[in-house]
């Protein structure tokens, strides 16, 4: 049909904001508040949801996801917590260091690409560091419902367990908390041998974190419906590359601290984009010519995908080698 | 403006009848001279003053009578409206997302008052003035799904969304193109897209549930389907298929034209914010023969668009026997001149009839 035809804009709907508190959460991590300038409420939004935050840093864009971590009744702000990533692109240094209260700063609307299996009888959480986040949310909006849940969280000390005190002290019975300096572990295989029909599990934290409880989960029987996890991948820097964007007609370089989504967009060129992090599959772009290794990075992606060359995530994948022809 | 509500039914009598506003405003579907399935997808942020698209969720005359013949369908078969266990709080979005809108996009006929979770709805024209707590199902007379959706025209399907995969797992279907929430509910995007020709080898719903998977909150959007239907039944289900199906035989040359009806469905997709379900609102709109002539543009095409369409489509689409028929009455409007493309009727630069 064509109604009254619009062109879709790359990524998700935008939301103007302004930082009403910057909190520090431990040496690490501090928590960023929005609300909306003219005092409105919101959009509601589910738990395990993310939003990009759109950072202007010094003449340069940079599009971040963070989990909203807010409780989802409360539509009068959003909030995450950012950790310190020294060694990082910089996106959390520009958090940590520009950031005040008072700020305007355009978010997206929120993306789900980790939502709670409302079929689930039970919900239980396993979180390391940074990666307690979603899981503030999912309580809180459990806790509303009534829903059952637990959660097991590692942190490495008790100086860095972001709200580690607050969810022992409000849910003592629920929240386990485990410190690795004084070598407590999850004892995962008991815990995924003793749950009732019907538990469905959550892991979001470090990448060997999620893998061992993907593969304990998998050993122990458990069907894949019944384990979520979620990683954002910061794109890692690497080589500077060149590529041939052949439809726009335009030869990039990208740069050894941007990612080729990136250095598409700063080229002019409207690309497709979620969450940038590899996981939701907007940016998929097709590949016309490879003379040479794609470095893949994502999650969208399969393994025989991965191997045929034939396609590539910008957001976070890269390329080392002679020749690379886009589909854009 | 102000909408005259009519007074019309949809069975027995089929006193159904669109008024020019209607004709005028029909959601014709053909953009050219030919149809096959596509995604055709677009945003559903709006379009022309008092087009069908403009509103998110479109009022016309047709609303009162359409909420009755659907009180009518419920009370004869209550599984037209089912919501498995977890979808209750998809209910509630929906609930939310319907009365945000309807009271934004017409306030003269709906208020919401909102304090905290304590609501206030207002519905006008249907006499309605219900308090009631949010998210406390045992404030309405009936699930917020049921509820809201006795009070807004289409079918509704609510959509979870789990393992990259969409399930048909709540919805309030009773003006159907042929089709069973009670036989689909539980179903899967591909399972219950089984039963469509072609489509699936040219890998349209692959490409449709990729497109539907990423539909983000703040970001709806919208497509047109269409089919036949031999008078102005709303319910073709297949529940009720010894009712309607025989009418298809009662087609005749001289009741043609009022009789037959090109029936259209204006399909649109919202990401629910608090269940990241999707819901899939299918507005049908039925039209006359006689009245999509009455737009030269439409007459002609539709003449084209019926003629070429392939067998398989025109066998899925329930209407291969009636399809001589149509052709011979409709090409009495296609005088051979071409069309102007686009859906619109384009009434003022368009040549009249030329036979």
């Amino acid at each position: 049909m064509s109604a009254a035809p619009q062109k879709a804009r790359a990524g998700a709907e935008k939301i103007e904001v302004v930082v009403a508190a910057v909190v520090p959460v431990n040496e690490l991590v501090t928590r960023f508040e929005f609300r909306r300038p003219d005092g409105a409420e919101f959009p509601p939004f589910s738990a395990g949801a993310h939003t990009v935050v759109e950072m202007h840093d010094d003449g340069r864009t940079r599009l971040n996801p963070y989990s909203l971590m807010s409780d989802p009744g409360d539509r009068s702000l959003y909030a995450i917590s950012v950790r310190r990533d020294d060694e990082g692109r910089g996106g959390s240094l520009y958090m940590h260091r520009h950031v005040k209260p008072g700020d305007a700063m355009t978010i997206t609307y929120p993306v789900n690409l980790f939502p709670l299996d409302l079929r689930a009888r039970k919900h239980v959480f396993f979180a390391g560091g940074i990666g307690i986040t979603p899981f503030m949310a999912m309580i809180a909006q459990l806790e509303q419902s009534n829903g059952n849940w637990e959660l097991h969280y590692a942190c490495r000390s008790a100086a860095l367990g972001s709200y580690a005190d607050e969810l022992r002290g409000k849910y003592p019975n629920k929240a386990h908390i485990y410190y690795d300096d004084q070598e407590q572990v999850i004892p995962l295989d008991d815990l995924l041998s003793g749950q009732p029909l019907g538990t469905h599990i959550y892991v979001c934290g470090p990448k060997g974190m999620i893998g061992w409880v993907k593969a304990r989960a998998a050993a122990l029987g458990w069907p894949d419906e019944a384990v979520h996890s979620e990683e954002f991948l910061a794109p890692q820097p690497g080589a500077p590359f060149e590529v041939r964007l052949c439809k726009s007609d335009l030869v990039i370089q990208v740069g050894e601290h941007e990612s080729l989504l990136e250095a598409i967009e700063r080229a002019g060129v409207d690309a497709p984009f979620l969450c940038r992090g590899g996981a939701c599959g907007q940016c998929e772009t097709e590949v016309v010519e490879l003379d040479g290794e794609i470095v893949h990075r994502d999650h969208w992606l399969d393994e025989a995908e991965h191997a045929s060359g034939k396609k590539i995530m910008p957001c976070v994948s890269r390329f080392i080698g002679k020749t690379l022809v886009l589909d854009r | 403006m102000t909408i005259q509500f009519n007074n019309e039914t949809f069975r027995d009598d089929y006193s159904f009848r669109n008024s020019p506003w209607a004709i005028k405003r029909f959601p014709f579907p053909f953009h050219e001279d030919s149809y096959m399935y596509s995604v055709n997808m677009e945003q559903h942020r709006g379009g022309p003053e008092g087009s069908v698209y403009e509103k998110r969720f479109d009022v016309d005359e047709h609303y009162l009578s359409e909420m009755r013949d659907r009180a009518l369908v419920l009370a004869d078969d209550p599984l037209r409206c089912q919501s498995l266990p977890h979808m209750t709080l998809a209910g509630w979005d929906t609930l939310e997302l319907i009365m945000t809108c309807k009271a934004e996009d017409y306030p003269d006929l709906f208020e919401l008052h909102r304090d905290g979770n304590r609501w206030r709805w207002i519905n006008k024209p249907m006499g309605i003035d219900q308090s009631f707590t949010f998210l406390d199902p045992t404030t309405l007379p009936c699930g917020p799904l049921e509820y809201i959706t006795r009070q807004t025209q289409g079918d509704f399907a609510v959509l979870d969304q789990r393992d990259e995969m969409l399930w048909m797992d709540a919805g309030m279907v009773t003006t159907q193109a042929d089709w069973s929430l009670d036989f689909d509910i539980g179903m899967n995007f591909f399972e219950w897209h089984a039963p469509v020709p072609l489509a699936h080898e040219m890998g349209i719903f692959q490409r449709a549930l990729k497109f539907l998977l990423n539909v983000q909150q703040g970001a709806p959007a919208r497509r047109l389907n269409w089919t036949m239907t031999v008078n102005p039944l709303l319910d073709t289900s297949p529940e009720n298929y010894h009712k309607w199906g025989v009418q298809k035989t009662t087609l005749t040359p001289e009741n043609i034209g009022a009789k037959q009806h090109l029936r259209v469905e204006l399909q649109t997709f919202f990401r629910l914010p608090r269940s990241n379900a999707l819901l899939f609102p299918i507005r049908c709109y039925l039209i006359a023969f006689q009245d999509v002539v009455s737009v030269p543009k439409w007459g002609r095409r539709l003449h084209r668009v019926v003629r070429d369409l392939p067998e398989e489509l025109a066998t899925y689409k329930g209407f291969i026997a009636n399809r001589p028929l149509m052709i011979k009455y409709l090409s009495r409007f296609d005088d051979g001149l071409p069309t102007s493309p686009g859906v619109w009727p384009d009434l003022e630069t368009e040549p009249p009839l030329q036979k």
